[in-house]
């Protein structure tokens, strides 16, 4: 179970991933040992499941960026899976979800501009198994990206 | 920035665990802890690198909904516009918002306990927006990251 110093541990290093453990405990009013101490417990519960990089797409050359909302043809019985292991192979999909609600499947596919988007959509997006309909989504801006919780 | 083989694959590598010793990065690349340092730096500096994401596992901390919205606004303007982006980034429930091109003017990613939390939030927070006009909600079920072109 979580109390409410574990949380405010969290909240803390969750707006600033970049803290180091003195100063995250600092902040908390913690010695360096304890903090650590709980971060591994947070960590052995799964609780916290590790750290990553976020890498910026447009820096890379990669400016243009589609969410693709998939509706499949439920009427093959792997629709999913066979629609999913295909969309893995594609180098630009970024991000697979699936939903319950009018839409079963989303990708998120980066590509360098409009050309080189258009090609992925034809040769390896279309392409892909099982599709009854597809609706794009290109995005303009990102105003909030953080992905925090209200912990 | 031009990267070669070794830049795209300590890219990976902190995609997939950013939290991990240089020491132990470098070992992976095959390079000197010096030259992985000088390479992460330039990464940063020419901004691909654009810090760390903490990743805590939603559910455990009693959020067991994640469910995306696509939203149209009902009223357009420049005015419309900055008005519900300021009052939509302010609520904790809302994950990320992106202002997108196609069926619905936003995405957004909102996370609640439950569906009845969601509900709360959708009748109290979103509905209440200003300018909100049609709201389309999506259940998310799975969700995976992939690599990508690197």
């Amino acid at each position: 179970m979580l109390d409410d110093m574990d949380r405010r541990l969290l909240r803390l290093w969750q707006a600033e991933p970049e803290l180091t453990l003195a100063d995250l405990a600092e902040a908390c009013g913690l010695t360096a040992g304890k903090a650590g101490r709980r971060l591994d417990r947070l960590r052995a519960d799964g609780v916290i499941k590790g750290q990553v990089a976020a890498v910026d797409w447009a820096a890379l050359g990669y400016a243009v960026q589609v969410s693709l909302r998939v509706t499949l043809d439920k009427t093959a019985a792997r629709a999913f899976d066979d629609f999913i292991a295909a969309a893995r192979q594609v180098a630009e999909v970024i991000e697979i979800q699936t939903f319950l609600g009018r839409v079963d499947v989303r990708l998120s596919v980066v590509a360098r501009d409009l050309p080189h988007y258009q090609t992925i959509y034809r040769d390896h997006i279309l392409t892909l198994p099982h599709i009854a309909d597809i609706e794009s989504l290109m995005t303009v801006a990102v105003v909030k990206a953080e992905e925090a919780l209200p912990i | 920035m031009t990267l070669d083989e070794i830049d795209h694959k300590l890219l990976r590598l902190l995609m997939r665990d950013a939290a991990q010793p240089s020491s132990q990065l470098a070992r992976k690349l095959g390079l000197s802890q010096p030259a992985t340092w000088r390479r992460i730096k330039a990464l940063r500096e020419a901004g691909v690198l654009r810090g760390q994401r903490l990743v805590l596992d939603a559910e455990a901390l009693g959020f067991g909904v994640t469910v995306f919205l696509g939203v149209k606004l009902a009223t357009k303007g420049r005015v419309s516009l900055e008005d519900f982006e300021r009052t939509v980034t302010a609520i904790p429930e809302v994950q990320t918002v992106e202002h997108v091109l196609g069926l619905y003017d936003y995405r957004l990613r909102v996370v609640a306990r439950d569906l009845a939390d969601f509900e709360r939030v959708l009748r109290r927070r979103i509905m209440t927006l200003p300018g909100v006009g049609d709201v389309e909600a999506n259940v998310l079920l799975s969700e995976e990251r992939r690599p990508g072109p690197i």
